[in-house]
């Protein structure tokens, strides 16, 4: 589903992905974890096109398409979803407006007729039930007041809405107490099948109890260090990020002699 | 130096043609001052940024009685009637002048009366007319307004009853529309018109302008609203006309506990300035006062204010919201006066504006003058551009970048929206401006 090759960014002259590997495939869960400022957060923009994130070198497709060459928009409309490590607020802008111009343009894009007023508060009072959200939050404005976990929520509502193929969820365990993070792993897990990646952003092994993951990969200075399967993330938890920040310097003053002697 | 000779030329004949007028003495007073004062160039303090003078390089037209004015089809007229114009009380004005035979009063004499100000200085209202027209001519002094002034001719008196329907329950809207007729010449149309709102009176005014044909066309045009004791006027100001060069004054006199909602809208025209007054000269007048601008292109709008507590426990509200984009320049300037009786003064004002190119530009200057000591005032402005994170944050869900612009720029406008009360012309405005943004909905 996504294949990402050998990908570097920048923002503002400062390299950040320095050579990220990694393959997706359908019904796949992936974690990418890492500690603060090594290019996790970054990696999740760069897939859902931030233009502030300039990709330098590298490759990245998503169904076989060029995934660089689309605008956010159409990442979207391909299956792609970011659940925002921030969720924006927007005054003046009710979640229920932006909700339905977004299912309708997506279904616009896909040759579909807009959903009816009927339909589309069927499907909402269907998905709200996912995340235990409440009603009174449809009719004000985007996450404008919402506290940080019903922010959460309404990102995994809003994933449930739009069923995308690929959900990139940045650090959606941020920020919440653990009951939130019960509902909203709920909700993602509802949304798990076959059809679906779900790619998780996180810095703590916590989220990973309750979303369990196929894969682990470690993100560090810009690049996937180590892979493994979920015991990597307790490994992680139990050492800290430390053990992978010496091992990676080590492994790199060892290779050098090597790539000195091949020159 | 600008030739206004022109003027001179109109003013004589109009004067000439009304010797014995009642309000013969009022223009002559008003065009001595005009020829002292001349038009406001740059180095008026009031002026500064909005160039009039060069409207002035042109020779008009006006039209100085009805009759001379030729046929506009029906079909123009629909064309740029308001919502819900079936049951309005329709005021119809060419090129300055007040038209009765396109005009229709649909509201009884006892809820409404309309006439001409030389007739109400021959009636009942004489001593009321005399009294209030021209109270704005204290607070504008420039040479524009007494431009005006100069002029005053057949506009029309409107004097409001008290109501006697239900609360809450408003007479039929009243329509003023504005219509510029430069088919053949360059207009300068200057109408001039006066409401007295009686003591418990409850009246919803809208004003609208529009042009037909080509010429240039510029309209200096006040209106003078006397609010009673108790009284609540409504007003809306709806300025959509591309090339429509105006100055248009709304001059509020609330001379007792009452109420006043005024709200002014730009999404089109030339050069544009609207001075709008709130004399609060009663104790406990309660004001709102709201603007939007959405302007594009060359459009140049400017939106004086001013709010002047004269008397004890006045509320006001003052907000205006502007998006400029492309070469538009956008102008506040919102005075808030407090006098020495006023104390216990409640006013509060903000201005807040988007940038959309880097060409377009806005000058904000909030303006408190204070003299008495017991008065709560707030002001503030912001001036910003689109944001960023709110358009990644709606195109990663999908939404096309020029959808997710138009969005948010009408999310931005909506606390404005939200304060035309009438659903009608609400829903009416509401689709003017999806039409401008380009909103599918």
């Amino acid at each position: 589903m996504l294949l990402i090759q050998d990908i570097h960014a920048e923002t503002d002259g400062k390299k950040i992905l320095k050579g990220v590997n990694l393959e997706i495939k359908a019904g796949e869960v992936h974690a990418i974890m890492g500690p603060n400022g090594s290019g996790k957060s970054t990696l999740a923009l760069v897939l859902a096109g931030r233009e502030e994130y300039e990709v330098t070198q590298g490759r990245i497709t998503f169904f076989g398409k060029n995934l660089l060459e689309l605008s956010p928009e159409d990442r979207a409309h391909e299956g792609m979803f970011l659940a925002f490590q921030y969720p924006v607020e927007i005054p003046g802008v009710s979640t229920t407006q932006f909700i339905k111009t977004a299912v309708n343009e997506n279904r616009k894009y896909h040759g579909e007729a807009p959903l009816d007023a009927v339909a589309f508060l069927k499907l909402m009072k269907e998905k709200m039930r996912l995340v235990d959200m409440d009603q009174s939050l449809l009719t004000r404005s985007m996450n404008e007041g919402f506290s940080g976990g019903e922010k959460k929520r309404n990102e995994i509502f809003q994933m449930a809405m739009l069923e995308p193929s690929l959900a990139i969820l940045d650090e959606t365990d941020s920020g919440l107490d653990i009951d939130a993070l019960r509902i909203v792993a709920k909700g993602v897990n509802t949304l798990r099948n076959e059809n679906r990646a779900i790619l998780l952003i996180t810095h703590y092994q916590r989220l990973l109890e309750y979303i369990v993951p196929d894969f682990v990969h470690v993100l560090y200075n810009g690049q996937i260090v180590r892979s493994g399967t979920k015991d990597l993330a307790l490994e992680l938890e139990e050492k800290g990020y430390d053990f992978i920040r010496e091992e990676s310097e080590s492994s790199v003053s060892a290779t050098q002699p090597e790539n000195i002697s091949k020159t | 130096m600008i030739d206004l000779s022109y003027i001179q030329k109109r003013f004589d004949q109009l004067q000439a043609s009304h010797p014995n007028d009642e309000l013969a003495s009022l223009r002559t007073e008003a065009f001595n001052r005009f020829t002292r004062l001349g038009i406001p160039g740059l180095r008026h303090e009031e002026w500064k940024y909005t160039n009039v003078s060069n409207l002035f390089n042109n020779e008009y037209q006006q039209a100085l009685s009805a009759s001379a004015l030729s046929g506009i089809d029906q079909s123009f007229l629909d064309s740029i009637r308001l919502p819900g114009s079936t049951d309005a009380d329709e005021l119809f004005f060419v090129n300055g002048r007040f038209i009765s035979s396109l005009s229709s009063i649909r509201s009884s004499n006892d809820e409404l009366i309309v006439i001409s100000l030389p007739e109400a200085l021959k009636s009942d209202f004489a001593a009321i007319v005399k009294q209030h027209l021209g109270h704005s001519n204290r607070y504008l002094e420039d040479g524009i307004h007494a431009l005006n002034t100069s002029f005053i001719n057949d506009g029309v008196f409107i004097y409001v009853h008290p109501h006697l329907k239900q609360p809450g329950d408003l007479n039929r809207p009243l329509y003023f529309y504005h219509i510029s007729d430069v088919r053949d010449n360059h207009i300068l149309s200057q109408p001039r018109n006066l409401i007295f709102a009686a003591g418990g009176s409850r009246i919803q005014i809208t004003e609208t302008f529009a042009t037909i044909g080509t010429m240039d066309n510029l309209s200096n045009q006040v209106l003078e609203v006397v609010v009673n004791k108790d009284a609540y006027v409504e007003y809306y100001k709806i300025q959509n006309t591309v090339n429509a060069n105006q100055i248009s004054t709304t001059h509020f006199h609330q001379t007792g506990k009452s109420y006043v909602h005024a709200l002014s809208l730009t999404l089109n025209g030339g050069t544009i300035r609207n001075n709008t007054n709130l004399i609060l000269d009663g104790e406990g007048c309660d004001s709102h006062l709201y603007g939007l601008y959405l302007i594009n292109g060359r459009t140049h709008v400017d939106n004086h204010t001013l709010v002047d507590n004269r008397q004890p426990n006045c509320y006001s509200k003052e907000l205006y919201k502007g998006i400029m984009d492309e070469y538009a320049t956008g102008v506040f300037n919102g005075k808030i006066k407090v006098e020495r009786l006023a104390q216990k003064t409640n006013a509060y004002q903000s201005n807040k504006n988007i940038l959309l190119s880097d060409h377009a530009s806005i000058n904000t200057k909030p303006q408190l003058e204070i003299f008495a000591d017991d008065v709560k005032c707030s002001h503030g402005c912001t001036v910003g551009t689109l944001d960023e994170n709110a358009m990644f944050y709606l195109q990663a869900r999908g939404i096309p970048q020029q959808n997710a612009k138009a969005l948010l720029l009408k999310a931005f406008a909506m606390d404005i929206l939200v304060q035309i009360k009438p659903d009608r012309l609400r829903n009416y405005v509401e689709q003017l401006i999806s039409d401008r943004l380009l909103i599918n909905e």
